[in-house]
C-alpha cells in the first residue's frame, strides 16, 4: 500500500511536468498546425533563467531569484515564442511537417547557444530555503519542489481554462481553432490571436523550465528530454484540448511510474522498458481513438 | 489542404488517378494520359536535365556507376576513401527516406531504429568474428557473470544470417508499425511524433540492455572485418566498393519502384489519399510497403556502415541523428532519387570538414541549412535546379514557378487532421 501512495505521487509529479509541457504545444499545434519542436529549447531558456539570475543580478538571495525567475521566464521565453512565429512561422501555416523541421533547425541553434553562453557543464539551480525537505505522510516521502510543482501546474491549469472561457483574449483563440477561415471572415485578425497564442504557448515552456530547474541539474539537453514526451501526451489528449491533455498527462505519468515500479522487480533497465511499453499504450490507444481522447466532432473526411 | 499549386504535379497526380481508373475500370473506360506528359516528371527532368528521353536517366545511371567507380583513385588516402565508403552508406539510408517522405508523404523521423538495427545485427557478427567459436565477446564478461553466449546472439555468427537480418528485421518491424498506424489513418504529423518517440526509446533500450548490447559504448575494436585486417588501407577501398555496389542496387531498386505502378499509386496516395481510397485500393498497404522497403534500405546501409565505421553505439541511432538522416533528404530534395543522394553525400561532406577545422560551428550550420532548406527552399538542390532551367529557358507547356513552389509535393506536408 505504502508503494502504492509513493508511486501515485511519484506518478503525479511525473504528470504534472508532462501536462506544464505540453500545455504550450497543444494550443500552437491546434490551433496553426505547428509543431514547435524548439518548445523544448524554450524550457532549457526558461531553465537558465533562475540561474542567470542566481548567479547574475540577484546572487545575494537565492530564494528572491527564484520568484524573480518565474514572471521574467514567463516574459522573455514568451517573447521569444513571438520572434520565432513573426520571423519564421507565420509564411509556413498548413505546412506542418516543414514546420517541425524548420524548428530542429532552430532548436539546434538555441542549444549550441546555450553551451556557448553558459558553459557545457550541467549547472544547478539552488532551491530556496521554503521548498528545501520533504512531507512526510503514511510513510510516503514527498519532496516539497515536486509538492510546489503539481500546485503550480493545477494554478495553471485553473488560470488557463478561464483564461479560455471568459477572457477576450481566450474567446478569439478558441474561435480561430475550432474554424479559422470562419473567425477570419467574422473580422478577427487571425495572425495577431496567431502571435498572442505563441506568445501564450511559449511562456508556459518558460514556466515549465524554471519547474524543471528544481528538480535535477540543467544543460543544455534538458529540453529534449521532455519535449518527445510532451509530444505523445498531446496526440493522445487531442489537439487544443485542455481537458483530453490534463487527462492524457495524468494517465501517461501514472502508466510510466507504475510500469516502471512493476518492472524494476524484474529488470535492471526498468526506466527505458518503462517507456517502450508506454509508447506500446500510446500505439494501441491510437488503434482506439485516433483523435485522441477529445476531438472536435467534424463531418469531414479528413479526421 | 496546402494552396501552393504546381502544374506538373497536378498533372502526375491526375495522371496516376487516371491510371489507377484504367486499371480498375478497363482500358476502354477512361482516359489515359498522353505517354508524353507521363515522362514528364521523370527524376531526370526534375533534375532539370531537361528532357524526356528514358535512355538519358539510363545513361546517369551508367555515369553515376563510373563515378562512384573513379573515387578511390582520385581520392587516393584510406581515410578519405573510408569517409566516402561512410557517406555512401549514409546516401542508401537518404534513398529510402526519399521514398517514404518524398514519394509517400510520410515523414519518418526514426530511421535510426532500422540504420540501427541493421549496425546492430552486423556488429553483433563482427564482435564473434574476433573470438573463437563458442567465446563470447569480450565486454560480456565485463557486464555479465555467464559464460554462455545468450540466445540472441548465436545466429549471428553466420555473415549470411547477419545480412539477412540486417535487412529483414527492420523491414518487418517498420511492416508491422505501419500496419498499425496506416490502418487507423494516424498520418503527418501524429506519423511523425510516434516514429521519433519510437527512435527515442529505441536508443534508451540499447543503453539499458547493457548486457547484450554494451549499453552506451556499443560493441567496438572490430580489429579483422569478414577475414581482412581493418586497419589495412585495401580493407577501406574493399568496404568502399562494397558500400559503392550496394548503393547502385538501392537507386535500382528505387527507380525501378518509383516508376513502377505502385510507384504512381504511392504519389496518388501521398497527394490524395482519400480518391485512391475511393478508387478501391487500401492507402494503408501501399504505405506500409513504402515505410517497410524504406527501413530494409536503412537496414542494409547499417549493416555496411558497421564496418566501416567500425563502432554501433546507441548514440549514432537516436532523435538527433535520425532527425538529420531528414535533413539529408530535404537539402538534396525530396522527391527526386538523385536529390536524396546528392544531399545524404554533400551534408556529410560538409560535416566533416567542419569537424576538422571548427568543429563547434557545425551545430550552427546545421541548424541554418535546416531553417533556409526547409522554410525557404522546399525543393532542395535538385528542385531550386529545376527553377533555375524553368527561368533560363522556359518551355511553353510550364508555368514559370517559384523555387517554394517547384518540385514541392502538393499535400506532401501532411494534412493537419
Amino acid at each position: 500500500m505504502q508503494s502504492f501512495l509513493q508511486q501515485l505521487f511519484i506518478g503525479s509529479s511525473l504528470a504534472s511536468i508532462l501536462l506544464l509541457a505540453a500545455l504550450g504545444l497543444t494550443f500552437t499545434f491546434g490551433q496553426m498546425g505547428i509543431i514547435n519542436m524548439a518548445h523544448g529549447e524554450f524550457i532549457m531558456a526558461g531553465a537558465y533563467v533562475p540561474y542567470a539570475l542566481q548567479t547574475g543580478i540577484l546572487a545575494g538571495s537565492v530564494g528572491g531569484a527564484f520568484l524573480v525567475a518565474m514572471p521574467v521566464a514567463f516574459v522573455v521565453v514568451g517573447l521569444m515564442g513571438v520572434v520565432l512565429y513573426r520571423l519564421l512561422l507565420r509564411r509556413m501555416l498548413n505546412r506542418t511537417l516543414d514546420t517541425l523541421l524548420v524548428t530542429v533547425g532552430v532548436s539546434l541553434i538555441m542549444q549550441q547557444l546555450a553551451r556557448d553562453i553558459f558553459g557545457a557543464q550541467n549547472v544547478e539551480v539552488i532551491a530556496p530555503t521554503f521548498l528545501r525537505g520533504n512531507w512526510e505522510v503514511a510513510g510516503v516521502i514527498m519532496p516539497h519542489t515536486r509538492l510546489f510543482i503539481i500546485g503550480l501546474v493545477a494554478a495553471i491549469v485553473v488560470g488557463l481554462s478561464a483564461f479560455l472561457a471568459k477572457a477576450p483574449q481566450g474567446r478569439r483563440m478558441r474561435a480561430v481553432m475550432q474554424h479559422r477561415q470562419l473567425a477570419s471572415v467574422s473580422g478577427l485578425k487571425t495572425s495577431r490571436v496567431d502571435a498572442a497564442t505563441f506568445f501564450v504557448g511559449s511562456a508556459l515552456a518558460g514556466l515549465a523550465g524554471v519547474a524543471v530547474a528544481l528538480i535535477g541539474p540543467i544543460g543544455s539537453a534538458v529540453g529534449t528530454d521532455y519535449v518527445v514526451d510532451a509530444f505523445l501526451v498531446v496526440i493522445v489528449g487531442g489537439l487544443g484540448k485542455l481537458r483530453g491533455t490534463i487527462i492524457a498527462a495524468v494517465a501517461l505519468g501514472l502508466l510510466n511510474a507504475y510500469i516502471e515500479k512493476y518492472l524494476s522487480g524484474v529488470s535492471q533497465s526498468a526506466a527505458s522498458l518503462a517507456k517502450a511499453v508506454v509508447l506500446g499504450c500510446v500505439i494501441l490507444f491510437l488503434q482506439f481513438r485516433p483523435n485522441g481522447i477529445v476531438s472536435f466532432r467534424t463531418r469531414g473526411l479528413a479526421t | 489542404m496546402s494552396q501552393t499549386t504546381d502544374t506538373a504535379d497536378a498533372v502526375a497526380t491526375q495522371e496516376a488517378l487516371d491510371l489507377a481508373v484504367a486499371e480498375r475500370v478497363g482500358p476502354s473506360a477512361a482516359p489515359v494520359a498522353p505517354p508524353v506528359t507521363s515522362r514528364r516528371r521523370s527524376p531526370m527532368t526534375r533534375l532539370g536535365l531537361g528532357t524526356d528521353n528514358p535512355w538519358v536517366g539510363r545513361a546517369v545511371f551508367v555515369a553515376f556507376a563510373l563515378v562512384l567507380l573513379a573515387i578511390p583513385t582520385l581520392l587516393d588516402d584510406p581515410t578519405r576513401i573510408r569517409q566516402w565508403a561512410e557517406y555512401l552508406s549514409y546516401a542508401m539510408i537518404a534513398v529510402g527516406i526519399d521514398i517514404a517522405w518524398g514519394y509517400g508523404g510520410m515523414l519518418t523521423m526514426g530511421q535510426g531504429v532500422f540504420f540501427g538495427l541493421g549496425a546492430y545485427a552486423m556488429g553483433m557478427h563482427l564482435s564473434l568474428e574476433q573470438v573463437p567459436d563458442g567465446q563470447i565477446p569480450q565486454f560480456m564478461s565485463l557486464y555479465a557473470d555467464n559464460t554462455e553466449l545468450p540466445l540472441i546472439w548465436r545466429p549471428f555468427g553466420s555473415l549470411w544470417f547477419a545480412v539477412l537480418a540486417a535487412i529483414l528485421i527492420p523491414a518487418i518491424v517498420a511492416a508491422c508499425l505501419g500496419l498499425l498506424v496506416f490502418k487507423r489513418r494516424i498520418r503527418g504529423p501524429y506519423f511523425a511524433i510516434l516514429t521519433q518517440a519510437s527512435a527515442l526509446i529505441f536508443s534508451l533500450i540499447l543503453i539499458g540492455q547493457l548486457k547484450l548490447t554494451a549499453g552506451t559504448n556499443g560493441l567496438t575494436n572490430f580489429t579483422t572485418v569478414f577475414g581482412r585486417q581493418r586497419y589495412d588501407p585495401d580493407t577501406n577501398t574493399f568496404l568502399y566498393y562494397l558500400a559503392a555496389g550496394a548503393l547502385l542496387v538501392v537507386v535500382l531498386v528505387a527507380m525501378l519502384v518509383v516508376r513502377s505502378r505502385f510507384g504512381r499509386l504511392l504519389v496518388a496516395t501521398r497527394d490524395g489519399e482519400d480518391r485512391v481510397r475511393f478508387l478501391g485500393y487500401d492507402p494503408a498497404v501501399v504505405k506500409t510497403i513504402a515505410f517497410a522497403l524504406s527501413a530494409a534500405m536503412a537496414g542494409l546501409a547499417g549493416a555496411l556502415a558497421a564496418p566501416i565505421i567500425g563502432i554501433v553505439a546507441p548514440d549514432q541511432f537516436s532523435v538527433l541523428p535520425s532527425i538529420l538522416m531528414v535533413c539529408w533528404v530535404a537539402v538534396g530534395g525530396r522527391g527526386t532519387l538523385w536529390g536524396a543522394v546528392l544531399g545524404a553525400i554533400v551534408v556529410s561532406w560538409s560535416q566533416t570538414k567542419f569537424s576538422e577545422t571548427r568543429p563547434d560551428d557545425w551545430v550552427y550550420f546545421q541548424g541554418a541549412l535546416f531553417i533556409v532548406v526547409v522554410g525557404f527552399l522546399p525543393g532542395g538542390i535538385a528542385g531550386t535546379l529545376t527553377w533555375l532551367r524553368r527561368r533560363v529557358a522556359p518551355s511553353p507547356s510550364a508555368e514559370p514557378a517559384s523555387p517554394l513552389s517547384s518540385a514541392l509535393p502538393v499535400g506532401a506536408e501532411g494534412v493537419v487532421a
